[in-house]
């Protein structure tokens, strides 16, 4: 864009010349040249993240709506809406203006359910888009420091949700802030304090619902909107990985630029979203509040669940016993200044669980870098069959959040399946231990299954089911030979081998050296390696290897 | 006046003021519960009521029962259990019992109004018990916001909010309470079926029970304002739908998206 040319350029039409003239003082042809033709690849599983922008969207718009019509004040008042079971119900000016936007205020609760709606679908695109991000390895260099922002992205999604969920002030609501406050307690010495602090003195009080609209309405969707604009400024830096396949490699990203195709696909994209989710919001109910009822200290529900992005958190504490062995998990220390209590049953559930999960999750991408020593950029993906081992610590970690996603939901287990809720507490107790070396095991035979598979369909093609009879007598089965993309992904892979430890420059093998020597063991011993060109033309005799070298294979791609 | 004030250090004095205590507690309940069922016990049934409900009994209920409704190892004695206990659990089907379980569950009702009646009639004859309730406080049409506040602060925590039923313990649930009708709920609240506990007159007054009816039959009636209740479970049968129904379709649109360009 150089300024010669500016100058010298006249447009004909006036709207021409009015554009150029914004276009002179910003430069936003300069940015739709760039941006325009980034290369997007076209996979499925690469539009999550779309879905979470989107539906991030969704919620703006929606709770924009919603702000016009809430009062989050828990001043004391008597309902006169519409809703008859609630007339004069003494209650809150917040859950009386929730019951309002239900009932009294046109298209009022279509837009809070989009809203719902939306968080949930949001949340889980978000958690969808994560999944594929490990299994994929897309979190490799240089993509780890947006890994992280994508977990920051995560614990700030969860919050945005339970904030809100906060705030109509109704019974199930209530119920959940007085999980929390409990939580909050048990921390040791200090948790009465937060507590009284948070709820501006002892639950409920009469400020944590402003409290948390303040949080909902401001600080956390501000904060995810920096996030949202670092993550995408880095996708666009990194460009997007790709799967394998043939032309396919770490210098080039093969698939549509931006714009015009992508964009306009995009484009439809959010319009299916935001229709998906209207679709939902008019048909199904989502947070039916008035069935809830005012909060009360009092009453709990049965039946009382957290928002599924909450529930493995409640199912942590419903999981823990109170007593261990005949030993109480409840203490009470004489300190010189009186009692403290420890309640271990409600802290340990509550932190230690999420507190795996999430040390996990942000040390992964280095973790995994230092036990491979791999300090390669990495833009083509792995398939999830072709890294067993991530893949199975990947299903371990989603086992171990599934079962405690279950126990969230421990009671309506027993009611539909018919069986007893002390029985699902046990067998998901013994599940918590078992179900992730379970699917460690499990995930990693299968991947290796499908990669030993994966072998010998490279190397002798794909079994038809005719059987032949030769002119001597012997029965053969007919194999159907791959074409070349096909093989291509079948064999296109890195399998890397153990490593063992390496002598620093005084000659000896560190313990953290063999540590890691350990640990690349666990990680790569049991290997399938992919079908060698050699093999390859052993296996059927033609010498079509070339043809798929990746090397020089890219004339369909364009470079960057 | 002062003798009594020395006594009061006394070492049994506690003790006396304890037993004195007792008795009176003692004394109010059982005022208090006598007067609950002697108000309740208004019903009359005819000799022949009980003849016939007495026949009955015997070919269907007194294998567990015992004779003379006094139990056996199968069932408890239903002396004095009242002919609303009788109504409500031969009235929902869950007796005669199908099975051993931990609780008796509904099914299929085996005797009409009359012989429902009659069975009544046997058991009321045998001891006082809550009798069957009146019409008018049964006919929903009480105040639905006070039975609503009711209904949450007695029954939600095992009923659910919106009475669509919740777990208990080892097997036993209490069920979901969309069309029972409102002499069952009635009955139910004041002989605590099985693992439910007994709201006597004193708990809630005969109008707060008629608020109650009216507010589960109004929610019943209105239905759900906002669309399919997904069961009315709350949070799980949501997130379920989310998972399974819009990411679902979610995922069929991308792959639709994406196998169009190639
Ligand atoms: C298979 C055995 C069985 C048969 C047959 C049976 N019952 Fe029962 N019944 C029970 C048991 C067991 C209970 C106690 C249930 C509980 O409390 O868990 C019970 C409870 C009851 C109660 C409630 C008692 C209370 O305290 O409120 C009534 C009323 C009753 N039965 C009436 C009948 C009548 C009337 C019949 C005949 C039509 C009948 N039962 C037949 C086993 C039986
Ligand atoms: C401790 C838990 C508990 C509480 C509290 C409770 N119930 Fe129940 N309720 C039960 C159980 C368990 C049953 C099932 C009994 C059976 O199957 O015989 C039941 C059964 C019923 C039934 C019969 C439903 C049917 O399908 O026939 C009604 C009606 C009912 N309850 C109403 C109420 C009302 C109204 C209240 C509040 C005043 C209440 N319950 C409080 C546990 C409870
Ligand atoms: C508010 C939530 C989020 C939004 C709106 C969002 C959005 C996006 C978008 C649009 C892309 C490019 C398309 C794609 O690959 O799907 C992307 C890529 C990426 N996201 Fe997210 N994301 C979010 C959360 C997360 C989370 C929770 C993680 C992981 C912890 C994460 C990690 C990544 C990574 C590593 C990439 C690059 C992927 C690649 O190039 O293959 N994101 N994100």
């Amino acid at each position: 864009m150089s300024a010669v040319t500016e100058t010298t350029y006249t447009p004909e039409t006036s709207v021409g010349r009015i554009t150029n003239f914004v276009d002179e003082r910003v430069g936003g042809s300069g940015i739709l040249r760039e941006f325009g033709r980034k290369v997007f690849p076209d996979h499925w599983s690469f539009m999550f993240g779309e879905v979470a922008l989107y539906s991030f969207v969704i919620l703006l718009l929606s709770g924009t709506f919603l702000t016009f019509f809430f009062d989050p004040s828990m001043a004391e008042t008597h309902y006169n809406g519409s809703f008859v079971p609630l007339k004069g119900v003494e209650m809150s000016v917040a859950y009386n203006s929730s019951l309002n936007i239900s009932f009294d205020i046109r298209g009022g609760l279509f837009m809070r359910q989009v809203h719902h709606w939306a968080a949930l679908l949001f949340v889980a695109s978000v958690s969808v888009h994560m999944l594929r991000v490990f299994f994929t390895g897309a979190f490799r260099k240089p993509r780890e420091m947006n890994w992280v922002v994508g977990g920051v992205l995560v614990i700030l999604s969860m919050a945005a949700g339970f904030t809100g969920y906060s705030l109509p002030d109704d019974l199930l609501s209530g119920n959940g802030l007085r999980i929390i406050d409990g939580v909050i307690k048990s921390i040791p010495i200090i948790g009465t304090y937060i507590s009284f602090f948070l709820f501006g003195g002892e639950f409920p009080g009469t400020h944590i619902i402003g409290r948390l609209f303040t949080l909902h309405i401001l600080l956390i969707p501000a904060v995810i909107l920096l996030m949202i604009a670092i993550h995408l400024f880095m996708v666009v830096v990194h460009k997007h990985t790709q799967y394998p396949g043939p032309g396919r490699n770490d210098h080039n990203v093969v698939g549509y630029p931006l714009g015009p195709v992508y964009a306009a696909k995009a484009g439809g994209f959010f319009f299916i979203v935001f229709g998906v989710v209207a679709f939902m919001a008019a048909a199904f109910t989502i947070n039916p509040i008035w069935n809830y009822g005012p909060y009360d200290p009092s009453p709990v529900s049965a039946g009382t669940q957290p928002d599924w992005y909450i529930g493995w958190v409640d199912g942590a504490l419903r999981l823990m016993p109170g007593w261990l062995f005949g030993f109480p998990l409840e203490w009470h220390i004489p300190f010189p200044w009186g009692v403290n209590t420890l309640t271990l049953n409600v802290l340990l559930p509550a932190l230690v669980p999420a507190g795996i999960v999430f040390t996990v999750l942000f040390t992964y991408p280095w973790l995994e870098r230092w036990i491979t020593r791999d300090n390669r950029e990495h833009h083509v993906l792995d398939r999830p069959r072709n890294a067993p081992t991530r893949t199975a610590i990947g299903m371990a970690g989603f086992v171990f959040y599934c079962v405690l996603w279950a126990a969230a939901s421990s009671d309506l287990i027993a009611t539909h399946f018919f069986v007893s809720l002390n029985d699902v507490t046990y067998w998901l107790r013994g599940l918590f231990f078992l179900g992730p070396i379970l699917a460690f095991i499990a995930t990693k035979r299968i991947a290796l299954a499908l990669q030993r598979k994966d072998r010998e369909i490279a190397l002798h093609g794909r079994e038809t089911g005719r059987i032949v009879r030769l002119p001597h007598g012997e029965f053969i089965e007919v194999h159907a030979q791959l074409d070349d993309y096909k093989r291509y992904k079948l064999v296109g892979f890195e399998s890397p081998e153990p490593m063992p430890g390496i002598p620093n420059s005084k000659g000896i093998v560190t313990k953290s050296e063999k540590r890691r020597a350990a640990l690349s063991r666990f990680f790569f011993e049991d290997r399938v390696a992919p079908a060698t060109p050699a093999e390859l033309e052993a296996g059927h005799g033609h010498a079509e290897h070339e043809a798929i070298d990746p090397a020089n294979h890219d004339a369909k791609s364009i470079s960057h | 006046m002062k003798a009594l004030s020395q006594k009061r250090r006394h070492p049994l004095a506690a003790l006396v003021l304890l037993l004195m205590g007792l008795m009176l507690t003692g004394g109010v309940y059982a005022v208090a519960t006598t007067l609950n069922q002697a108000k309740a016990d208004t019903t009359t049934y005819s000799a022949n009521d009980i003849k016939e409900g007495n026949k009955l009994f015997i070919a269907n209920c007194a294998t567990c029962h015992g004779m003379g409704a006094s139990g056996s190892a199968s069932g408890p004695s239903l002396v004095g259990v009242g002919a609303a206990a009788v109504d409500f659990q031969v009235g929902t089907g869950r007796m005669p019992m199908q099975m051993q379980g931990p609780q008796a569950q509904r099914k299929p009702v085996q005797f009409d109004a009359t012989q429902t009646k009659q069975l009544a009639a046997y058991v009321a004859s045998l001891g006082a018990g809550p009798s069957v309730p009146d019409a008018s406080l049964v006919d929903g049409k009480g105040n639905a916001a006070n039975g609503g506040e009711l209904f949450r602060v007695n029954c939600a925590m095992c009923h659910n909010a919106a009475a669509a039923g919740g777990a208990l313990t080892r097997g036993k649930f209490a069920p979901a309470l969309a069309g029972v009708s409102g002499q069952h709920i009635y009955e139910a609240m004041v002989t605590g079926p099985q693992n439910m506990p007994v709201f006597n007159d004193a708990n809630i007054t005969p109008n707060g029970k008629r608020d109650i009816i009216t507010f589960l039959k109004t929610i019943e009636a209105d239905g759900s304002p906002g669309g399919n209740d997904l069961g009315a479970l709350g949070p799980v049968s949501e997130g379920l739908f989310v998972w399974i129904a819009g990411l679902g379709v979610i995922i069929a649109f991308t792959i639709w998206l994406t196998s169009r360009s190639s």
